[in-house]
């Protein structure tokens, strides 16, 4: 999912910086306000955690490869402003030291995985908990579904992003000038392999280190209620 | 979230499993190249887009290399073919991008939690 460069044309690309860097302020503002210095050590652990769990590709039928990102994970051991932030920093670091994801698509890759991967699944995640106990197994559940169709929606922004580039990109004699597979192809190619494997993938790592956490760490659960000020 | 007296060790705990993951890492490289996978779906190179449409589209061809990144592809300068040196190579990536992706997530965390009072 990790958009190169090249794939995108400059409207598209500049678009998806313009709409991601509000974001990025909002989640510094925000991180600026709520967070606390004993949690610095987890968002690098979560940004160290979505680098190396992204480096881990997954084959499917068809030939190409697809993985689990961590962002809803992090985002609900963080909150969905730490998550943006720590996933960005992965990505970041990814696109310009090892050309995984391009540079000029760094907006749209952050706003695909980062943004719209850490809101969702945060949302889901609350929509399905809410009232559940930091140890129960409804927080698994939430995380799993969470995590699932997070990891779609992001594939989803990607492949729409890609499909969109024949349509508004191309020369006077009308062939692509970047990515050249039409929305027709990059939604199915995109959305099958997301839906069948790898949002399964992501679900499963997010609720095994869940697991983990409800077992050994349960407090790094109590997101939700530090959210509505409970004194800790 | 409380840190208490053995907060440290989870955190430690924590950074072990990450260095699990890294060594780890080389599956991520081998069982692809199993199965013959290649490329996820929209980030073949150039040659492979090639191969896929027959030709390369002008504004692609372009931006495709406007960035030269320094560990390309998880690989190390000087690193040599074979699954055995890719897979070296890919751990020892994966060590330099978890140090620096941390390093950095760190540091801004820092300033950006700085002016917290409950710090």
């Amino acid at each position: 999912m990790h958009i190169p460069d090249g794939y995108l044309g400059p409207a598209t690309y500049g678009t998806m910086f313009g709409v991601t860097l509000p974001f990025w302020a909002f989640a510094s503002w925000k991180m600026n306000k709520t967070l606390k210095a004993r949690q610095v050590p987890y968002l690098a652990l979560g940004a160290a955690f979505s680098f190396v769990i992204m480096m881990f590709n997954i084959p499917v039928l068809g030939g190409t490869t697809g993985h689990a990102t961590g962002t809803t994970l992090i985002a609900i051991l963080l909150g969905p402003w730490a998550a943006i932030i720590a996933v960005s920093v992965a990505l970041i670091i990814q696109a310009l030291l090892f050309g995984d994801g391009g540079i000029t698509a760094i907006g749209a890759n952050c706003f695909n995985m980062a943004v719209v991967g850490g809101l969702a699944g945060y949302g889901i995640y609350r929509l399905i908990a809410a009232g559940s106990d930091a140890k129960s197994n409804r927080r698994l559940i939430a995380g799993a579904i969470a995590a699932y169709v997070s990891l779609n929606t992001s594939a989803l922004l990607a492949a729409v992003q890609l499909g969109i580039q024949p349509l508004i990109e191309k020369s006077p004699s009308g062939q692509p000038l970047y990515s050249p597979f039409p929305l027709s192809i990059s939604i199915p190619a995109m959305a099958l392999e997301h839906l069948l494997l790898f949002g399964f993938v992501e679900a499963a790592v997010t609720a095994l280190v869940l697991k983990y956490f409800q077992k050994n760490e349960p407090e790094m659960l109590e997101l939700i209620k530090d959210s509505h000020g409970r004194a800790r | 979230m409380r840190v208490n007296s053995d907060g440290m060790a989870t955190i430690k705990k924590l950074w072990i499993g990450i260095g699990i993951l890294a060594l780890l890492s080389p599956l991520g490289l081998i069982i692809p190249a199993f199965f013959g996978a290649g490329s996820a779906w929209g980030e073949w190179g150039l040659e492979e887009i090639k191969k896929l449409i027959g030709f390369i589209p002008e504004g692609m061809q372009k931006l495709a290399e406007l960035w030269k990144s320094p560990l390309h592809d998880y690989t190390v300068p000087g690193q040599k073919p074979g699954l055995t040196h890719e897979s070296l190579g890919y751990i020892l990536s994966a060590v330099i991008g978890i140090a620096i992706t941390a390093g950095l997530a760190y540091l801004i965390a820092r300033l950006l939690g700085r002016k917290n009072k409950e710090n």
